[in-house]
């Protein structure tokens, strides 16, 4: 253990190095691409060090592009709306699942226990918010569908109140009269916020990445998140090069440019990145708890 | 009955939190669960999911008799397989690498770097992985390829290198994700079995063999059941997004979720795609429920139930 100890740490520091280089290359790549000069993208590709910088691209999602701050305005709100509405129903489903003098609550763990098991899968799915809801074109469209509450969080949620909020707190409360909710609301939840603020940071991350909805039910582009922006600004690139390949004329004029395109894929990534390092504590509990104790 | 009346009067507003909870389950989840019933009609638009005359398993026998059916069940196998093996097989490994590593700074910066890439939606992704790939001004073609002198490649219109792009952009999200499961295990295991290890005059390399491996396999065993549950499943955006819904590269991209959109949104063949998504459904549950059976033979306090 000792002969080695040295050589073993700097094998395994630059391995780590590596990885970590890794995982950040192709966002270095981004955002020097997103300030590179359009005609040098043209000339030399995507480069770790462009031979002529640019803040044009900034300076045009800012000024010229009307979609962009929109798209931002819209991540922002539903993100927020989502995660808040999302809190308040796995709150109400943990609490009293984690009641264990409650008659009945393995009917209400197992209803929503099944929900893990079994999906009835996108096509059902589509036909119900669409026909039935009409959610198409509508906000609802990026708040509800498969976003507002997940067995997984509610089932992590539940495991912590029975681990961490002792039966004795809440009996004493309910002999000073307290009801039900101001137990929750009152004693409970101040009790719980690490939890709350995990399970936020996972639910709000997963609010501010959707971009599926938007592709099922979104085609109003007033309505695109900054997410569903760039989906749409991709999908329409396709078609164009196939219609470039199948020897039609090509008007490229309305697109962004490459550029512009880097940018607002720096603006996506942006309010992830600056969050990040300051809750990293929170998302990997989440993780190792969430997956592990299940 | 009185001690009903009882129980509901002091437990009403405890039932009343599930409320909201049940209501969107029910939408969400319940209401598609039903909703599978379109695999076994002939759909059509004006009478709606249960209105549309039954016709048995025709859409099944439609579907499997079409060469797409062997295609994205491969497809969605294969990779899950790869993608299970290889993520499982190097998380684990840089989890113990990581937890080797002696300076506590160093260690919480490389386990924050690495996770770096799960946080990301695909949709960023795929302009990430297109910055490296794009023919015209790609960084492959343009600096790595153009400096070794080697032709550049059609990258999206050329399949053979797809099942090496998807695997490394798999590992590449996901390894921060999976190495934290497995390091915070290690960080689990007790203090003392290393110590006694030492006394025993283990070296580095029997002390991971003899104290951490073991310490991990309950916990890879579990993890690799789970993900041989959701085999039939796959990324709807890493197959779909990522290779931007190219056409020649569907032989080595269709995985069961992409043929379920496709049939929906683009070539209109509901018939045949809710087939798929209810053959996907019930495999996939089957499986799930088998998997979890399994763990709780090996350690009831992880299962699922």
């Amino acid at each position: 253990m000792v002969e080695n100890k040295k050589g073993f740490q700097i094998f395994a520091n630059i391995l780590m190095i590596f990885l970590a280089v890794c995982a950040v290359a192709p966002f270095v790549l981004l955002v020097m691409s997103s300030f590179t000069d359009e005609q040098a993208l043209i000339t030399d590709g995507y480069s770790f060090f462009p031979s002529k910088f640019s803040t044009y691209a900034y300076q045009y999602l800012l000024t010229k592009s009307s979609a962009v701050v929109r798209g931002y305005g819209i991540s922002l709100m539903v993100t927020i709306v989502g995660t808040v509405c999302n809190l308040l129903l796995t709150i109400l489903y943990a609490y009293p699942l984690s009641r264990k003098e409650l008659p009945g609550r393995n009917i209400f763990a197992f209803y929503l226990f099944f929900t893990m098991l079994f999906s009835g899968g996108l096509v059902p799915s589509y036909l119900m918010w669409t026909q039935t809801f009409h959610i198409r074109n509508t906000y609802f469209a990026l708040l509800v569908p498969g976003l507002l509450m997940n067995a997984f969080n509610v089932i992590m949620m539940r495991t912590y109140f029975t681990a961490n909020i002792p039966d004795a707190v809440v009996e004493a409360a309910r002999v000073d009269g307290a009801s039900e909710f101001r137990i929750l609301f009152g004693v409970v939840l101040p009790m719980a916020l690490p939890i709350i603020a995990t399970i936020g940071l996972l639910v709000g991350l997963a609010y501010w990445n959707d971009w599926m909805n938007g592709l099922y039910y979104l085609n109003d582009d007033r309505m695109f998140s900054i997410q569903v922006l760039l989906m749409n600004i991709q999908r329409d690139l396709d078609s164009l090069r196939q219609q470039a390949q199948a020897g039609g004329s090509v008007n490229t004029a309305d697109l962004p440019s490459t550029s512009v395109r880097m940018a607002l894929t720096v603006m996506g990534v942006l309010p992830i990145m600056v969050i990040y390092p300051f809750m990293q504590k929170y998302f990997v509990k989440g993780i190792a708890v969430g997956a592990v104790k299940g | 009955m009185k001690t009903f009346g009882k129980r509901l009067k002091r437990f009403w507003p405890l039932y009343l939190m599930f409320v909201p909870g049940v209501v969107y389950l029910f939408i969400n989840c319940y209401i598609p669960m039903a909703g599978i019933q379109i695999a076994f009609r002939q759909y059509n638009a004006r009478e709606g999911i249960y209105g549309s005359p039954w016709c048995g398993f025709q859409n099944f026998e439609f579907l499997f008799k079409t060469k797409d059916a062997f295609i994205m069940i491969r497809n969605t196998l294969l990779y899950n397989l790869v993608f299970i093996t290889l993520g499982t097989v190097l998380a684990v490994a840089v989890a113990i690498i990581l937890n080797e590593i002696r300076n506590h700074l160093a260690k919480q910066l490389y386990q924050t770097v690495i996770l770096i890439p799960y946080l990301i939606s695909m949709v960023i992704v795929s302009y990430l992985a297109f910055a490296f790939l794009s023919s015209s001004n790609g960084y492959i073609n343009n600096s790595l390829l153009a400096a070794l002198g080697a032709n550049p490649i059609d990258w999206y219109n050329t399949p053979k290198y797809w099942p090496f792009i998807l695997v490394i952009i798999n590992i590449w999200k996901g390894l921060g994700y999976n190495m934290i499961l497995y390091y915070a295990t290690i960080c689990g295991i007790d203090h003392t079995l290393y110590e006694a290890a030492v006394v025993d005059g283990a070296n580095r390399w029997q002390q991971i063999r003899n104290v951490t491996l073991p310490g991990l396999k309950s916990t890879i065993i579990i993890l690799t059941l789970m993900a041989l549950g959701g085999i039939f499943r796959s990324d709807f955006g890493l197959f779909y997004q990522v290779p931007q819904n190219s056409g020649p590269l569907i032989g080595v991209t269709q995985t069961i979720d992409t043929y379920v959109y496709r049939g929906l949104m683009q070539t209109n063949n509901i018939g045949m795609s809710s087939a798929a998504g209810v053959y996907q459904s019930i495999v996939g549950f089957v499986l799930v429920v088998t998997a979890n059976l399994i763990v709780r033979k090996v350690d009831s306090d992880s299962s699922l139930f």
